[in-house]
């Protein structure tokens, strides 16, 4: 893609040049891997929506502490192995997060009313907010990939980042076993049922405490995920919670609440809008999602796949 | 088997049960009859332990299971068909009846097979959601899901609310042959004919109170009871 400018009343307006078919299939394939990373996080945000009905605002922290672990997993082991071995660990210490709060915290409140959840989540999301600060610093930290993903390669005659293709790769994988999960395996398709009527679940002699559990321990397994996969490619620092938080909220929205479907579509709009956003007019590419966002809900007001809620 | 004593039921501040006892024993029918909104469906919850009494006591094989989560109940041996059936309609019919699957505490016990012996029509569905079935259907499949969990006393509420009369006559016999197969049924009906046709007790509840007890000879011969509570 080239770009030129041009003077225009003293500003500076830069404007595309060329984008030829390669271009835009080029963008195309950046906006697929943003989306398979916005997927990956608000995947486990719609299944703790639609399991356990609890709007978890504290989702994006997990995702934080997820990018930070994976920092220091990658810094202290180092090398291609750190990375790898983040990629693991980082999920797992989320999810182990995740499995102490639930047990303490979380499963004594899944019959209270919507917004009690969201004001506790809110505030479990200022305390680990604080948490990360105490432990990781407010300083910018960086992860380096292993050296296999760094660099680019070529396709239509145009560079692509080969960490951009790792995530092209992750995405779908993560799609898969998760469709494995809740439709192939027990506890899934009791997830799928809990999420519909919890108390009939009960009837059936199944401990539906320990259903919520397993989903919501998976739900921040992908939320530490999704931090770890992210953390080569930005600043990782406070506030990333609050910024990937937002977005989540507004892919499961427009996706439909508590469909990992709906997900999948949802990070693909806001993912691909965005990339195209940046290659047509850049200074407002952070627009397009958002209007993006308000045209599937004017259209769709509940979304565009069935919502569980 | 079961014994319910005098149980107290409140739904928020509403007190609708005052001192509902009844016993069932083992391999008996024993139906509940009863108008709509007289108690019996509260009865039912309250014995599964979804709206526990808040005096009274209930005791399932001599223990007291007042206060215990519905799943241990069901554990315990106790299953509970809703009258409003609760498919889960995102599930297909077999999966429906897979996450309900317990083992058996002896011998052999259900399994998808032997309930689709019982209910073959269930068989030639079993991939369809359980959303796109009709109320017959769904019916079945209520039954079918609470067989999975090798109950021994099987709470039944209302099983043919709103089903075609052919199908109320396939829906007795099936539950004839679960009487054979050794289970205790406890039977919620406004149907009387029916519920008659299938009971060896029966009991009367009445705007929360059990208002008669007896055989099913002196309930078929008790007009001025029936008329009173019942309507018929």
């Amino acid at each position: 893609m080239q770009l030129g400018f041009i003077e225009e009343d003293g500003f500076q307006m830069e404007y595309v040049l060329t984008f030829g078919p390669s271009e835009l299939a080029c963008q195309l394939l950046v906006g697929l891997s943003r989306s398979m990373l916005l997927f990956i996080v608000t995947a486990g945000l719609s299944l703790v929506l639609g399991v356990l009905r609890v709007p978890n605002i504290a989702h994006g922290s997990l995702y934080m502490i997820g990018a930070f672990t994976a920092f220091t997993v990658s810094t202290v082991v180092g090398g291609a192995g750190g990375f790898w071995l983040s990629l693991i660990v980082a999920p797992l210490a989320v999810a182990l997060v995740g499995l102490v709060a639930e047990r303490i915290l979380f499963c004594h409140l899944y019959e209270r009313e919507h917004l009690m959840l969201l004001l506790f989540t809110f505030a479990l999301m200022l305390i680990l907010g604080d948490l990360v600060k105490i432990i990781w610093g407010a300083e910018y930290r960086s992860v380096t990939t292993a050296s296999l993903l760094q660099g680019s390669f070529m396709i239509f005659g145009l560079p692509f980042p080969r960490y951009n293709l790792f995530l092209l790769i992750m995405g779908p994988l993560v799609a898969v076993a998760l469709w494995l999960f809740v439709s192939k395996t027990k506890i899934g398709r009791i997830s799928r049922a809990a999420a519909v009527d919890r108390e009939m679940v009960g009837v059936l002699g199944i401990n539906v405490s320990w259903v919520f559990a397993t989903a919501f321990v998976i739900g921040c397994l992908l939320a530490g995920l999704g931090g770890a996969l992210i953390a080569p490619t930005v600043s990782i620092t406070l506030g990333m919670d609050h910024t990937i938080i937002i977005e989540a909220f507004l892919i499961v929205t427009i996706g439909g609440l508590g469909n990992m479907w709906g997900a999948l579509i949802g990070s693909l709009i806001f993912g691909i809008t965005h990339s195209f956003g940046v290659m047509f007019w850049p200074q407002f590419a952070i627009v397009f999602p958002y209007v993006a966002v308000v045209i599937v809900l004017l259209l769709r007001p509940r979304g565009m796949l069935k919502s569980v809620w | 088997m079961l014994e319910v004593e005098g149980i107290h039921t409140f739904y928020g501040l509403s007190h609708i049960l005052f001192g509902v006892s009844l016993r069932v024993e083992q391999g008996e029918v024993v139906c509940l009859l009863g108008r709509n909104g007289a108690g019996k469906t509260t009865t039912m919850k309250s014995i599964m332990g979804l709206t526990p009494p808040k005096q009274g006591g209930i005791r399932f094989k001599g223990e007291g299971i007042v206060g215990k989560e519905p799943y241990l109940l069901a554990r315990k041996g106790i299953s509970y068909v809703p009258d409003d059936r609760r498919i889960f309609a995102d599930l297909s019919v077999g999966e429906n009846l897979e996450i309900a699957m317990r083992k058996a505490r002896v011998g052999e016990g259900w399994n998808k097979e032997k309930v689709y012996e019982i209910f073959p029509a269930l068989k030639d569905i079993e991939s369809r959601r359980g959303g796109c079935l009709s109320g017959g259907e769904q019916k079945m499949l209520a039954i079918a899901r609470a067989l999975m969990g090798n109950p021994e006393l099987l709470l039944l509420d209302e099983p043919t609310e709103g089903l075609a009369p052919v199908l109320v006559h396939a829906l007795e016999d099936q539950i004839r042959r679960l009487r054979e197969a050794g289970l205790t049924v406890l039977l919620a009906e406004q149907n009387v004919r029916s519920a008659l046709r299938l009971s060896d007790r029966g009991y009367i509840i009445g705007n929360g109170q059990i208002r008669y007890q007896g055989s099913i000879e002196e309930l078929k011969e008790n007009e001025e009871v029936r008329k009173k509570y019942l309507l018929v």
